[in-house]
């Protein structure tokens, strides 16, 4: 039950005027601006536009200030703020065989056409700390290594070549309209694409977990890596007042097909089945986590067993994924709870006097 | 609004796709001083749901949005401009608009003027992404263990 309190005001006030001090830090360092930290802590603010489910690369670096860096402090506002947006509609699916890469790889293939690209990771990095950062925090002196690319090349998707000789499961286009939880609560059972919305969605910690589950037995699936990349694609929409569809920006995102064990019968010839990452910025460690979940997720529609294990619960994973719901409901029970807990408190004080009663009597 | 689809005129649809693109504080640089109009739509901040296909080829699926801001406007000749562009300045969306609309009266100077820097730039800036990306281009070799012979 829940009772209202009042009070506290001038408290709660101070409360918030010595976070604005403290977010500020000592007024004797440079105060960190918002273009900075979208510049210079790209990633945080990736992650905040991915799980705030809005890409917009400035109010995720904003919201990231006001949060003083708790991210998913920063998601809360930057969900909050987007419900204050009209929509104006829905894209066209973004083409990512189009995509212009940065980083492209797969663990399947060595020699994948379009090549392998690195792009900036932090894969075959020593994880030593870099004490010059702390020094004075300039770029290296050696100049970057130039590669020829005079042209950039199309880079098409590694798993069309497993596709053409049928030895995966086909992605076929299909023009459903997908069902949109920020629209319409989500129903269970979740079709692929609603669970592939929360996903996307989900918590990067969260996902993480129930990936390295399925990689540790519980419903192991035997995930490769087929492709992962990461790139701008354009974002197309139709526009009703000039009847044709325009681009209205370019996005950057990462793109994980993974390719796992394989389905057949006495009558299918044994083929290779798919799971699905796709994040908004650049997020590999979440695309990866997703595909392998989506791959979890997907047993009933290729036939597997369901083994009980937490990956395969659609209502365990789409009920949960969701950060801001999970921290709104958790966090809530540090604000004042005092009826509620006066209430239990008589019962254990009424149980406790009956208990004592019960004792005297046998006695 | 609803008017049945129109052939895509293919240079006003990648100029629109240019101008949408196009980093705000440029377009201001390019377009100083805004010629006289009329406001259609007043520049407006929203969102467009981004959709990606499960599978990269397959059934659509909501990603998540993205900010946009559209405008509309009439030039004192009557002709429209429509502008959607990325993020939340209404001053890129306005001009946008402005550049579509000069666009359709003034195609070779607003292409000089405007579209043709925009381009460069572009190309340039992928250019330098797509060149640094091949320095990164990695060739792996698996070996061959000795006790396989």
């Amino acid at each position: 039950m829940y009772v209202a309190v009042k009070g506290g005001e001038r408290a709660i006030d101070a409360a918030h005027a010595w976070l604005d001090r403290s977010r500020r830090g000592p007024v004797d360092q440079p105060v960190l601006d918002t273009a900075q930290i979208r510049d210079q802590m790209g990633l945080a603010v990736t992650r905040v536009m991915a799980e705030g489910s809005l890409y917009d690369p400035d109010l995720a670096a904003l919201a990231i200030k006001q949060a003083c860096g708790d991210l998913i402090e920063a998601i809360f506002l930057i969900r909050a703020y987007r419900t204050t947006l009209p929509r104006f509609g829905a894209s066209i699916p973004i083409d990512t065989a189009a995509m212009r890469v940065k980083r492209r790889v797969s663990a399947t293939f060595k020699d994948a056409p379009g090549g392998q690209i690195l792009g900036p990771t932090f894969d075959y990095t020593h994880r030593l700390l870099d004490f010059r950062l702390m020094a004075d925090g300039e770029l290296p002196t050696e100049p970057l290594a130039e590669g020829d690319e005079t042209e950039p090349a199309a880079t098409p998707h590694v798993l069309s070549f497993l596709n053409r000789d049928g030895l995966i499961e086909d992605a076929a286009p299909d023009e459903t309209p997908p069902a949109d939880l920020t629209r319409e609560p989500m129903e269970l059972p979740a079709d692929r694409a609603l669970r592939l919305q929360a996903l996307a969605r989900g918590d990067e910690g969260f996902l993480l977990g129930l990936a390295y589950s399925t990689q540790r037995g519980y419903a192991r699936n035997h995930a490769f890596v087929g492709e992962l990349r990461i790139g701008m694609v354009a974002v197309e929409m139709d526009i009703p007042e000039l009847g044709f569809a325009i681009e209205i920006g370019e996005i950057e995102v990462t793109e994980c097909e993974t390719v796992n064990q394989f389905k057949g019968s006495r009558s299918e010839p044994a083929q290779f089945t798919r799971g699905y990452g796709l994040t908004f910025g650049q997020t590999e460690r979440k695309a990866l986590a997703m595909a392998l979940v989506d791959r979890a997720l997907r047993w009933e529609e290729l036939g597997e067993e369901d083994q009980g294990a937490p990956a395969q619960d659609q209502e365990f994973v789409l009920s949960h994924c969701d950060n801001i719901q999970a921290t709104g409901f958790l966090e809530h029970i540090k604000l004042p709870h005092y009826v509620d807990f006066q209430a239990e408190l008589e019962l254990v004080r009424r149980l406790r006097a009956g208990l004592s009663d019960h004792e005297e009597d046998a006695a | 609004m609803s008017r049945p689809e129109t052939t895509p005129d293919p240079i006003r649809k990648e100029t629109l796709g240019l101008l949408a693109r196009a980093p705000s504080g440029r377009l201001a640089q390019l377009l100083p001083e805004l010629p006289e109009h009329d406001l259609l739509r007043a520049p407006e901040i929203g969102t467009v749901m981004v959709r990606g296909r499960a599978g990269g080829t397959g059934a659509p699926f909501n990603l998540g949005e993205k900010t946009v801001t559209r405008a509309s406007v009439r030039l004192p000749s009557g002709m429209v401009g429509h502008g959607y562009v990325q993020g939340r300045d209404k001053g890129h969306a306005l001009r946008a608009a402005l550049i579509d609309a000069m666009a359709q009266q003034d195609a070779e100077g607003v292409e000089e003027r405007i579209l043709a820097p925009l381009r460069d730039e572009e190309v340039a800036r992928r250019k330098a992404i797509a060149t640094q990306a091949a320095a990164t281009r990695v060739e792996f070799f698996t070996l061959v263990r000795g006790e396989d012979e």
